[in-house]
């Protein structure tokens, strides 16, 4: 029994299992870079050289709203998953995507104007090691929410274009591991660097 | 000459960053040396351009080669890459070799500057474009037809992964033509590489070749890891793997894990130097034992990524040369895992010396020591697996033999060293560079050698020529100690490592042994080049078509040489370790060579040009990054991207093989193995070895 | 014991007469390092390689012995061996393999916890107290300050026999590392931090000091001469600094800290008080980090 020209090319069951499992290893290798970055922050919280402390910088309002927000949009793109697992009308689906790049977009404004008051308050990253510390740790998120964010609207033109065969539900179902994957490394973002640093 | 010629469009680069240039201002030695190996690597590329278009074949090379995502493909792709660098490398060692002998009490004829990027590029190419790709290449090859896959988990992501890898090591070549590369060593420490102290490309090239590097072996590890656990044949269990396949899997975890600390430490320097970050600077609050730190919490599991695929090849080699089963399987792989994960505990006993508490250097000298265990378990089942076997002494053979006895005393002294008030003295002098050579050539190095010889037969179809073989082997084996047991003594002198000019006039006659020995060395690889050419030339009389010269025990070794592009025809059952030997020896089977009862479509991925894309244009990016072209590190990265979402829409990636095609080529194969002649193991070095073991 | 055919070889007389030349000539080379130890930690550290070395010939014998034995009796041509294709496993074989390894790693073990103990570069040595010494790793010389005495040397290091010195150390610009491998094990010098040493001589002499970790074009010429002065002498030798007409300031430092090699020792009769606290602070000492011994805030983990 012949496959057709489109069935070769979208994968079996056993291949999407094997496409997943090598995403969350990727995963895996992208956490041990962010716990070295934290590690590697955590050693260099007094480094402040006489310059702006945590306590000083960190302002936790921004921070909080800016968690809501991603932890939103986690919700968000999870509600999306959902539409597509069960076949809701695309529109539905488009909806809920749409609501998490708008998430993530508003995340990333805030994160911006949150540097940009740092560094207009003489918190910029080469002003001393803790702040070069915060900002290798820091920005590396809001870039992995950029390409999120990519990602996310590429998703969006495929579904459009292609439609959801299973190669894009395959993608889509990566880009949310990676989507929450974030969600949690900003929670960490956020109690040990923000958080963390009104303790000390 | 010393100012940017055109800024916006060239960056930082002056005329004089030509090595041209330099000779022509100022020819001394050094500059000349400098000049000859950057027209070299021009006319190098000119030539191989030109026999091209001569011969007509560079719709070939992109077809078959370039774009191929064939996990066989690739997989000599990664090896030829690493023959190349290990020549240039080697070169760089000779040269290093004869300034030291011959500068003591004279300047010699390279300047401080020239040996400071010699001893940098050797450590890098060796490490991250010789032993990686050829490591990662081997368990390309094998490790698949090994299982009874068809291909890797990924293969367009390993041609990705491959042409990252070919990209920094065209960076590499590049820093030869264009600007100068690091004088920090291969592993880059700050403050010396940050721009306070070393403001030229140097470290940006050593920085950028090395990420692209790490990233594609971070792939290689996660593809690696994938195949094993997803696509291995039915009835396949881990235990009945091939201890090749075993050594490959724990590789790949290594690779994995301690891959991101290196894209971390030289990420940070990268920051530091690009954006005026402190992390490791000394104002300001920078902290260069982090770099330490990190760039060995990578440095340690490093050398067990470049070792284990090579105990892994020994394990192949030893069991089938003894004509035995391998001893004791179940030890081999605990010891496998123990070396993993021991790995990852010991990084400190690379910086003994940085003023630890005499707790902590203890505690990880004792956890150093304590990886000698399963290594020296590995090594004496090698050696109980030859008990009561009928040991043949090949080339692999002699390689595994040589790696026996002399990495043993690498093991001594790398115990030594574990201790850290031997350490204190001895760190950082040539006693250090003796070990892990001793470690690095007799292990890695004899290994790669050894998988080489073994599998070159499956992949082309004939072997190599054996008296070759042997003239390379004598030639490596006394080289490395001629070149470096004179070091261990020079080290216990008191002589530092990296150093340009000698004036202790008792180290002479150590210093000329070991130049003798680089030599001995730079004849071991030029036999292996001339060994190929023979073995070319008479490809014919050392045909193997059958498939396996070796009375091979595992499942590469059931199929034809070379193989075809799915390897299997159907997709074998499983029922144990050696499988495809014990359907040889089996009376009442109908045996390893019978014909399938049907044959199905086989699906194969199409040719993809994205791979080469994004390795070329992530090079270009970061040439561009290097020379502060901005525009051109932009317009890089902007391609890479393109070719990942236009890889990402494509839709007409695979093409169908048809059953019926599958099955001609396969009874072909078939048929010419019913008239071949089947040969005991006394003739397998002769023309009569078709490839079809006497049963 | 070597056969007559063989010693008639010409390559094996040449590989024989180099041999000897080299063993001979070269033997000299190791006079330069710690199996010519010339103080108590050396020549400890030195008692530990031989330790160590004999019982590890314990671990590499039988690997150089059974490799080539059972390699050349069950080779392929031998009719007279035993062939068992698929014998893998013995326990006894097993027990083999691992247990004495593992003992042997745990007796290493008793002698590595030791022994780094005893020869920690941050122990103070027993006897007399010290003289103190302050080392400023410079690039491409080794400036070493005593604050005791009001003196600084370039590359000259004075010590009265017997008596032990305590050198703190820092760098002026990058990583570096001090070595005199005749009187201990080296330890780094790193902006804007401290580290120590502790050594004696305990025979007079002139002793080669060195910087191990590559810091530039003149790094191989970074060496320094530490001399080891009976009582008299080192009081002689301390005169002879005393009366140096150079001052070393704030002025003077700064033609010092510049990027050169010095051919001939030099010396300061007079010094600054606090230049080498000075120095660490400006290289990043954010005055909290002063030790590391251990992590940077344990100012109590000290000796």
């Amino acid at each position: 029994m012949s496959k057709t020209a489109t069935e070769i090319e979208q994968p079996n069951a056993e291949q999407d299992d094997t496409a997943l499992f090598g995403f969350w290893i990727f995963l895996m290798s992208d956490a041990v870079i962010f716990a070295l970055l934290f590690a590697t922050y955590g050693t260099m919280t007094q480094a402040t050289a006489g310059g702006p402390t945590a306590a000083a910088e960190f302002k936790l309002l921004p921070a909080f709203i800016e968690t809501l927000l991603l932890l939103t949009s986690s919700a968000t793109f999870g509600r999306a998953s959902v539409a597509m697992k069960y076949d809701e009308p695309r529109r539905v689906l488009f909806f809920w995507l749409f609501v998490t790049l708008g998430l993530g977009l508003v995340f990333l404004g805030f994160e911006a104007k949150d540097f940009a008051d740092m560094v207009a308050d003489g918190a910029y990253p080469s002003r001393s090691g803790f702040l070069s510390a915060f900002f290798a740790l820091v920005p590396l998120h809001g870039l992995h929410v950029i390409a999120g964010c990519f990602w996310l609207i590429v998703m969006i033109v495929q579904v459009r274009v292609i439609g959801l065969d299973r190669r894009v539900k395959l993608n889509l179902l990566r880009l949310g591991l990676f989507w929450h994957f974030l969600d949690v490394v900003w929670i960490a973002i956020f109690s040990v660097v923000y958080l963390g640093g009104h303790i000390a | 000459m010393n100012t940017p010629v055109w800024p916006l469009l060239l960056g930082r680069f002056e005329w004089r960053d030509l090595p041209f240039v330099r000779a022509i201002l100022d020819p001394s030695a050094s500059n000349l040396v400098g000049a000859f190996a950057g027209g070299l690597v021009v006319v190098g590329a000119i030539v191989v351009a030109l026999l091209l278009t001569r011969y007509g074949k560079w719709r070939y090379l992109w077809t078959e080669w370039l774009t191929s995502l064939d996990h066989k493909k690739i997989g000599i792709m990664y090896i030829a890459l690493a023959f190349v660098m290990l020549s240039r490398a080697l070169v760089e060692a000779v040269l290093m070799r004869g300034q030291q002998a011959v500068a003591i009490n004279n300047p010699g004829f390279l300047t401080p500057d020239h040996f400071g990027e010699l001893f940098s590029t050797h450590g890098s190419i060796m490490i991250f474009f010789m032993a990686m790709p050829f490591l990662t290449g081997l368990i390309n090859f094998v490790m698949p037809l090994q299982i009874g896959a068809r291909d890797m988990a990924f293969p367009w992501a390993n041609s990705v992964a491959f042409w990252l890898t070919a990209g920094g090591a065209a960076l590499m070549m590049a820093s030869l033509v264009v600007g100068q590369f690091s004088t920090g060593g291969w592993t880059g420490y700050p403050p010396f590489t940050e721009l306070a102290f070393s403001p030229d490309v140097g470290p940006d090239y050593w920085i950028w070749a090395v990420s692209l590097g790490s990233i594609g072996s971070t792939m290689a590890g996660i593809n690696i890891a994938c195949t094993l656990y997803k696509q291995r044949a039915p009835g396949m269990a881990f235990m009945a793997m091939p201890l090749f396949c075993w050594t490959s899997l724990c590789t790949s975890i290594l690779m994995i894990f301690a891959m991101p600390p290196l894209t971390v430490a030289t990420a940070l320097l990268a920051l530091d130097r690009y954006l005026g970050f402190h992390m490791f600077t000394n104002d300001l609050g920078g902290n260069m034992m982090n770099y330490a730190n990190l760039f060995w919490l990578f440095g340690h599991p490093e050398v067990y990524i470049l070792i284990l695929p090579a105990f892994g090849v020994y394990s192949e080699v030893v069991s089938t040369f003894s004509t035995k089963e391998l001893y004791g399987y179940t030890s081999l792989v605990l010891a496998t895992m123990v070396i993993a994960v021991l790995s990852f505990t010991v990084w400190v006993h690379h910086f003994f010396t940085m003023g630890q508490s005499a707790n902590l250097n203890a505690v990880f000298g004792i956890a150093t020591m304590t990886i000698g265990v399963p290594t020296g378990v590995k090594i004496y089942d090698w050696i109980w697996t030859m008990f009561r076997g009928e040991v043949r002494f090949t080339v692999p053979m002699l390689y595994a033999l040589a790696f026996m006895m002399t990495f043993v005393l690498g093991g001594f002294t790398g115990i030594l060293l574990a201790m850290p008030p031997l350490d204190y003295l001895v760190h950082n002098t040539l006693f250090l560079v003796a070990h892990f050579h001793n470690m690095l050539i007799p292990g890695l190095l004899y290994g790669m050698i050894a998988g080489y010889h073994y599998w070159f037969p499956k992949a082309f179809g004939f072997r190599l020529d054996e008296k070759w073989g042997r003239i390379a082997f004598t030639c490596w084996v006394v080289g490395f100690y001629l070149a470096f047991m004179p070091l261990y003594v020079l080290g216990a002198s008191g002589m530092a490592r990296r150093t340009h000019e000698i004036f202790d006039p008792a180290f002479r006659p150590w210093l000329y042994v070991a130049m003798a020995g680089a030599g001995v060395l730079f004849c071991a690889l030029g036999s292996l080049f001339v060994q190929l050419v023979v073995s070319i030339r008479n490809r014919d009389a050392l045909r193997v078509f059958a498939g396996d010269p070796w009375d091979g025990r595992t499942l590469e070794w059931s199929i034809a040489s070379p193989p075809p592009e799915y390897n299997f025809a159907v997709v074998p059952n499983v029922d144990g370790r050696d499988i495809f030997y014990r359907r040889k020896h089996a009376e009442h089977q109908a045996g390893p060579y019978a014909e399938p009862y049907a044959y199905e479509d086989i699906v194969m991925p199409r040719n993809s040009a994205s791979g080469v894309a994004i390795g070329v244009f992530a090079a270009v990016s970061a040439f561009g990054l290097i020379w502060h072209m901005w525009w051109l590190g932009v317009a890089g990265g902007v391609v890479v991207i393109a070719a990942l979402v236009t890889r990402s829409f494509g839709r007409d990636q695979h093409r169908i093989l048809l059953a019926a095609d599958v099955a001609r080529e396969d009874r072909r194969w078939r048929a010419a193995l019913a008239e071949a002649q089947a040969i005991p193991r006394q003739r397998e070095m002769t023309t009569a070895n078709q490839g079809l073991a006497e049963r | 014991m070597i056969r007559r055919e063989f010693v008639r070889l010409p390559v094996a007389r040449w590989a024989i007469s180099v041999g000897l030349l080299v063993a001979l000539g070269g033997c000299s080379a190791l006079g330069h390092g710690f199996l010519a130890a010339a103080g108590p930690v050396a020549t400890h550290e030195r008692q530990l390689f031989l330790v160590v070395s004999a019982i590890l010939v314990f671990v590499a014998g039988p690997v150089l012995l059974l490799t080539p034995l059972f390699a050349w009796h069950y080779r392929l041509g031998n009719a007279d061996d035993a062939y068992r294709p698929n014998w893998n496993f013995s326990w006894w074989v097993e027990a083999l393999i691992w247990i004495p390894p593992i003992g042997i790693v745990v007796v290493l073990a008793v002698l590595l916890w030791t022994w780094t103990h005893i020869d920690d570069p941050y122990r103070k040595l027993p006897g007399a107290a010290p003289i103190e010494i302050e080392a400023i790793a410079l690039d491409w010389k080794w400036l070493f300050i005593y604050p005791d005495e009001g003196i600084a040397t370039i590359n000259q290091l004075a010590i009265p026999v017997g008596r032990p010195a305590h050198i703190r150390l820092t760098s002026a610009t990058v990583m570096q590392s001090m070595l005199i491998p005749r009187l201990a094990g080296q330890i780094y010098a790193m902006g804007g931090m401290t580290t120590e040493l502790n050594l004696a001589a305990s025979r007079p002499g002139q002793y080669l000091g060195k910087n191990t970790q590559y810091n530039g074009a003149g790094f191989a010429r970074e060496r320094f001469t530490v001399l080891a002065l009976p009582g008299a002498g080192y009081q002689a030798w301390l005169g002879r600094a005393h009366a140096a007409p150079r001052m070393l300031d704030q002025t003077t430092w700064r033609a010092v800290a510049e990027r050169s090699v010095v051919p001939q020792p030099v010396f300061f009769g007079t010094v600054q008080p606090g230049l080498f606290g000075q120095v660490v602070a400006k290289t990043g000492g954010s005055g909290s980090a002063g030790t590391m011994h251990g992590m940077p805030m344990k100012a109590k983990d000290s000796r």
